[in-house]
């Protein structure tokens, strides 16, 4: 590693530049927080991407003669920080993440287009996001208040009263202990929403043994309640969860002695908690896979035969199942028949995918037929593995339950709603 | 209604057009403008020509056009400074604006034009923003601060900002505490030396209080700042933890990692046996894997710490092995980093699930993943020796798929495994022969033949087998050439009958064929050990190895040490220390386990180190480094930079003694094949004869004792807490010692002193603990003699002579650095015998000769002789040769290095020409100033 120049000339800025680059390797967008950075910094960011084939697989950290480039890659695009000296790289790429957040909450979507449709707005929030390398709000609830967002009547009101989309007032939450949640929000109908969502990542092997199995779990809320509405959420079943990461907002004191959630609120979509179940018995697996795939050497030709079927899942139906498998390279075409569901086999990128969709029990899903080998080329050593998507209604996998949300400090009565769904996440099945 | 349409202008005129709409009277047109030069800035264009314009437009009351046009100012006002101080007067009327908002955003922004001409005006509105009333401004204000020393350090000295920054950490709005202590920080990472950030129990209390409220960001902030305070015993240190440890279940993962920092480093100072420990222990792992199921970036920084994590405190994640278990669509830099970490965890408990897990990957598609999961495989045979019987057989399947780089891989771990289990899993052998032909990598091929060569007598056809590898013997790499060479050796040692031929072809291959210096001198070597004596060429060649370590990769336990307080920063991503890569870092070291006063049950005070329950595989290396680094109590402002040990260092010296030994007048090496580290033992019969000889001659003469420096001061009272120590050393009867004298001239009574020495390069050590008997009252002195010994570690410092030092007592730990006399090290048994001094003066070689002046010396040769004798310097012969006086001499160091000496003396001349050799070059120069000293004094 070569020793940096880092006298006061360069400065020991955090986030130097950022610049934004899609899949095709335009720089679309620069931000400087400081003295401007060439934007042939990125050629190295370009080698590593050459390099690393796929864009999944570009290192997150680059080192440079010069700087370090942290980046992360979100919805095609990626966001490409440069960075001076010795920083905190999680903190870096958890400000890029916050960044790609607040794009996604403003426009709806986190894309080339969107941005550029919104490229002044985008250099406002990222000018109020970042002083000095220093984050500066962060919080969707003070960023909308500082800028709002667009909306199509808002710059047509605009564009013939000559307001402004920046809010001229100190944002209330900037200062205050709850620096999450701004003041004088007011709704017609106020409601709290939990939705308890948990992913199932796994790894089943060869024989249909769990090799490894962990639920992620996260309680999304979306709250509007007028005021400074003061919650307590309980659980059924709280020592379900012992590791958890809290938002801010959650005193963790309480959390500690009595298991229970108590916090006011941000305003809107949040993500209240997040947690993961990792004790073996408590991950019941819903489906299992039966799979039969060889190929053979001397015909140039395969066999493939997948069969889905719903293990327990206290009654809830699986549905939304797809299946998707990156065959070798070596695969030609796929010749399959579905009884249930379509499928489509890019003979590009090598992708099957198989839209199972609902499983009934009475009649399982099954995918068959023959696999085309390029001819003359070697059998594949490697069996794929099968990447499972599902979900289930009206379930929380690993059994959490919601006992009762209390409210103090105001005095309507709000409406209240738990959802709770499990789906897969990281599930594949290695055959 | 979009703003693309802002990058849809006309190329032609563009600039123009914007100009006259800049210059427009309708506001809005204005803003439109400037919008559309902001978005010609966002791709790159150069807008800068519109800067006078732009100015224009910022006296608004407008926020949004206020914002936008000082978005553009930061952006060029470092191309235009001219133009730049046209904003100056807005600026300074922004920051008395009633809107606090606006004041914030004058401040924040006029610290971002970086014009050395604007940061004067800066200093009275960022000294009434540092204490305005609302706190959204005081801590744009603190950041603001840091942004100008950037700019203009001596200024922001000058004008007190930095005291009022220090105020500001007991401020009473947590932001604003928050952005101070960040600014601090920066401002103190760009000044080792300052004492900015000085921590105390009430900081740390302020510190801990604002951590509760502040933002996530200001949290890692502050937790980074709490990360290099040292508590003052182990209680400060668990109630410190018992407030950070809430932070591990915060959604942010920079917040949990620099959590894991402050906890990794403190945990230090606690007791194993206390309960907390434990409770604490087990607190870490969850937020650690709850960190793997983040974005694949955020699971990379996450994985390489816990690299670290598992390598420093392998029981936290000792049950978390599954999470690291490789997903098929994992980032090829995530998959990577798992398996190393699964290797780390490997135990036998788990070793069959790892097992099965590798095998798995080793079919995947990724080349350098497979490659990788191969190579686990053999490492698990190596750490873990119930799995090795299950580790060879997966292998062997693996090689049965005949997969050309899976083969190549397992035979390169193979190896490996013979290595470290001779004589066990040889069977294996003919499957891998059957192999040969499908190697193409160097490694792999040099790996076959050393196996060949190895077992040769158990292999029927190997004589063949070599014997194929030898037709294309110019176009093999090095690497496999030097192997082919000693395996065909090690063949002929083992069927001399059968292959004389083979030999004879190999030999002249290497030496007469060949250019390359390595190959030929290995070639010689052999050659002339086979002509000359058939018996020591088995010991040489077919000599026992030792087994190779159990894990090679780990981190040297003193940077493992460096890295750990680095958690969560770059260097814990490139596992090196900052200093690697960025210049002024000083090192953090973690603290020294502490206990309180009250707690009796351990009254082991003295220094101890973390050792004990670091991983033992690298014996020489770091430990005593290690001990004197955990000395370390309060900010690393006072010590000297403590060199990182450099890997291979100990090779000056060992690697002298071991060519003297050898002797032989060969400078090849003996070993006898490139993997193998240890040294041969050729020389050792030749070695014990010349220490019988010495025995004779040496030792006579010498009871007065070498020459002993006046004592200096090595550590002022200034830099130590009011203790001065001076000292000096001295060598009397063949023993070294270190002469000390302590003075108290601080205010407090003084006790509980120790000391400690840095591994230095001839392994001087305290050779008992220092003893100083009743505690030191202020303005009393105490005189100690330090008896030292040569046994400790050695590292090479630079200079040679330097020597570290850690002194602890009641107070605080203290490092100074002197440097010692050679001559202190000069041995008694140094009398060379006269043919020997002969043979070895002819038989080093001439670069090895140094040439020195020694100035102004009035001796005249005997009472030269008499006076270095003194100090073990002898003379063994002295000539006269045309009126000039030649003496030859020489001397012994305690590490066994020889130096010669021949000393031109003329009788009319002050100066004498002193010629030293010696098989160490890098000691003449420290010879030459012994010399200096003992003549001159």
């Amino acid at each position: 590693m070569r020793n940096h120049p880092a006298g006061s000339e360069q400065g020991r800025k955090m986030i130097h530049s950022l610049f934004l680059i899609n899949c095709s390797g335009d720089i679309f967008l620069e931000k400087h927080w400081k003295s401007v950075v060439s934007q042939s910094v990125c050629d190295y960011f370009f080698e590593a991407q050459e390099k690393a084939i796929d864009v999944e697989n570009v290192p997150p950290v680059i080192s440079t003669p010069h700087h370090y480039l942290i980046s992360i890659y979100r919805d095609k695009i990626f966001f490409v920080s440069v960075i001076q000296t010795e920083v905190p790289p999680l903190f870096v790429i958890e400000f890029l993440h916050r960044v790609a957040d607040t794009f996604q909450d403003y426009f709806g979507e986190c894309s080339e287009t969107a941005i550029k449709d919104n490229v002044v707005i985008v250099y406002e929030l990222l000018e109020e996001m970042l002083d000095n390398g220093f984050p500066l709000a962060t919080e969707s609830n003070i960023l909308k208040e500082l800028i709002k967002p667009p909306t199509i009547l808002r710059s047509v009101v605009n564009s013939i009263t000559g307001s402004s989309n920046v809010g001229d007032t100190l944002p209330t939450g900037q200062l205050s202990n709850i620096p999450w949640r701004r003041a004088g929000v007011k709704y017609t109908n106020n409601e709290a929403y939990f939705d308890v969502i948990e992913e199932i990542d796994a790894i089943i092997d060869k024989s249909g043994s769990t090799v490894f199995a962990e639920i992620q779990g996260v309680i999304d809320s979306c709250i509007k309640l007028s005021g400074m509405p003061d919650l307590s959420l309980s659980f059924m079943n709280p020592r379900l969860l012992d590791d958890v990461s809290f938002h801010p907002c959650i005193r963790f004191k309480r959390w500690e002695s009595e298991r229970v959630l108590s916090f006011i609120p941000p305003d809107g979509n949040f993500r209240l908690i997040s947690y993961r179940v990792s004790s073996q018995n408590l991950v019941a697996i819903p489906v299992y896979v039966k799979h039969m795939i060889s190929f053979k050497e001397n015909t140039s030709s395969g066999r493939f035969d997948v069969t889905i079927g719903p293990k327990q899942n206290m009654g809830k139906t699986v549905e939304g199942v797809v299946m998707t498998v990156h065959m070798p390279k070596a695969v030609l075409n796929m010749n399959l028949t579905a009884t249930q569901g379509s499928y489509t086999f890019d003979p590009v990128t090598k992708v099957l995918t198989w839209d199972v969709g609902k499983i009934t029990p009475q009649k399982l899903p099954n995918l068959k037929g023959i696999v085309n080998l390029q001819s003359g080329a070697p059998k594949p050593e490697e069996n794929p593995s099968l990447n499972i998507q599902f979900k289930i209604q009206q379930l929380a996998i690993s059994g959490l339950k919601v006992n009762r949300l209390d409210m103090y400090g105001e005095k309507y009565k709000p409406f209240k709603g738990v959802k709770y769904i499990t789906k897969a996440g990281k599930f594949q099945v290695r055959t | 209604m979009t703003d693309s349409k802002y990058f849809t202008t006309t190329k032609k005129g563009e600039i123009f057009e914007l100009k006259a709409e800049l210059n427009s009277d309708k506001k809005e047109k204005k803003k439109e403008a400037v919008k559309k030069v902001i978005a010609s800035m966002t791709v790159g264009k150069d807008v800068s020509a519109l800067f006078p314009d732009v100015v224009n437009c910022m006296q608004t009351d407008n926020l949004e056009l206020k914002k936008l046009v000082y978005l553009y100012l930061m952006n060029y006002a470092k191309s235009q400074p001219d133009m730049a101080i046209m904003a100056v007067n807005t600026f300074v009327k922004d920051c008395e604006d009633p809107n606090p908002l606006i004041r914030a955003l004058a401040v924040r922004t006029m610290g971002c034009i970086r014009v050395d001409k604007i940061t004067e005006y800066l200093c009275e509105p960022l000294r009434k923003c540092l204490k305005d009333e609302d706190p959204y401004v005081r801590k744009t204000a603190a950041v603001c601060v840091a942004k100008l020393h950037d700019i203009n350090a001596q200024l922001v000295e000058d004008q007190g900002f930095l005291d009022t920054l220090k105020d500001l950490i007991s401020d009473s709005n947590p932001m604003v505490v928050a952005n101070a202590v960040a600014a601090l920080s920066e401002i103190a990472e760009s000044h080792p030396s300052s004492n900015l950030l000085d921590l105390n129990p009430q900081s740390i209390n302020k510190l801990l209080t604002a951590l509760n409220e502040c933002t996530e960001w200001g949290q890692i902030f502050i937790l980074d700042c709490l990360a290099n305070y040292m508590p003052k015993d182990d209680r400060e240190a668990q109630s410190i933890c018992e407030r950070v440890t809430p932070r591990l279940s915060h959604a942010n993962s920079a917040v949990v990692l620099s959590a894991v920092k402050v906890l990794m480093k403190f945990m230090e100072m606690l007791s194993k046996d206390l309960d907390y420990y434990g409770t604490l222990l087990k607190k870490l792992a969850p937020p650690l894997v709850t960190l793997l199921s983040a974005e694949p970036e955020l699971q990379y920084v996450a994985l390489r710490n816990i690299n670290l994590i598992v390598q420093k405190r392998p029981e936290i994640l000792k049950h978390e092995m599954k999470v690291f278990f490789v997903k098929y669509n994992d980032p090829i830099y995530v998959k990577l980093e798992k398996l190393d970490i699964m290797i780390r965890l490997a135990s036998q408990a788990n070793i069959a699930q790892v097992l099965a897990e590798l095998k798995e990957y080793a079919t995947e598609v990724d080349v350098d993943f497979v490659r990788k999961a191969v190579r686990a495989i053999g490492r698990c045979a190596i750490k873990v020796e119930q799995s090795a019987e299950r580790c060879v057989s997966t292998l062997l399947d693996l090689i049965q798929t005949k997969v050309n780089y899976v083969v190549q891989e397992a035979i390169v771990v193979i190896k490996d495994i013979f290595r470290k289990y001779p004589n066990k899993y040889e069977s294996v052998i003919a499957t891998l022969c059957e192999n040969l032909d499908s190697l193409d990598e160097p490694e792999a091929r040099a790996a076959m033949i050393w196996i060949v060569g190895e077992y040769a007598e158990r292999i029927d056809n190997a004589d063949e087998l070599l014997e194929s590898f030898l037709e294309g013997f110019h176009d093999e790499s090095t690497q496999v050439q030097l192997q082919l060479l000693t395996a065909i050796v090690k063949l002929f040692l083992k069927k001399p009958t059968e292959t004389q031929e083979l030999v004879q072809q190999v030999l002249s291959l290497a030496t007469q064929d060949s250019d390359n210096p390595d190959l030929r001198d290995r070639g010689y070597i052999y050659w002339r050990l086979l002509s000359t004596d058939p018996v020591a060429a088995k010991e040489v060649v077919l000599a026992e190895k030792p087994l190779i370590s159990e894990e090679t990769d780990l981190i040297e336990p003193t940077l493992l040490d460096e890295l750990i307080c680095y958690i969560g920063t770059l260097a814990s991503v490139y596992h090196k220390p900052p200093s690697a890569f960025v210049e002024g870092v000083v090192h953090k070291s973690l603290p020294p386990r502490t206990v309180s006063s009250e707690s009796v049950e351990s009254p082991d005070t003295a220094p101890s180190g973390p050792a004990a329950d670091q991983p033992s595989v690298i014996p020489t290396q770091g430990d005593l480094l290690g001990d004197l680094l955990n000395l370390d109590l309060g900010p690393p402002v006072s010590g000297p930079p403590m060199a990182t040990v450099q890997m291979g260092a100990v090779d000056l010296l060992g690697g002298g003694l071991d060519i003297l030994m050898g002797g032989g007048g060969s400078s090849g090496s003996f070993t006898p094949a490139p993997s193998t580290t240890a040294p041969t033992n050729v020389g050792a019969p030749l070695d014990s004869g010349l220490g019988d000889l010495f025995d004779l001659t040496g030792g006579v003469g010498t009871l007065s004792g070498s020459y002993v420096a006046p004592k200096t001061v090595w550590l002022p009272a200034m830099k130590a807490k009011g203790l001065e120590i001076s000292g000096t050393f001295s060598r009397q009867v063949g023993s070294i010692s270190m002469d000390l004298v302590l003075t108290n001239k601080a205010l407090q009574v003084m006790s509980d002193f120790a000391i400690q020495f840095n591994r230095n390069s001839f392994g001087l050590a305290p050779a008992a603990p220092l003893q100083v008997h009743a505690p030191l009252a202020p303005n009393q002195s105490v005189e100690i003699s330090l008896p030292l010994n040569t046994v400790g570690s050695v590292m090479k410092m630079d200079p040679l002579n330097n020597l570290q030092v850690a002194v602890k007592n009641n107070i605080d730990v203290f490092y100074f650095s002197t440097l010692y006399p050679l001559h202190i090290l000069f041995v008694e048994d140094g009398k060379m015998e006269r043919q020997m001094f002969l043979a070895t003066w002819k038989d080093i070689p001439n670069e090895n000769e140094t040439q020195f002046q020694i100035k102004d010396c009035s001796l005249n040769a005997d009472a030269v002789s008499s006076k270095l004798q003194g100090s073990n310097i002898f003379t063994i012969a002295k000539r006269n040769v045309e009126g000039q006086d030649m003496l030859y001499q020489s001397l012994k160091l305690t590490n066994g290095i020889w130096v010669l000496a021949e000393l031109r003396i003329q009788p009319s001349n002050p100066s004498f020409t002193l010629s030293l050799k010696c098989r160490a070059p890098e000691v003449s120069q420290y010879i030459y100033q012994a010399y200096e000293t003992i003549l001159k004094n």
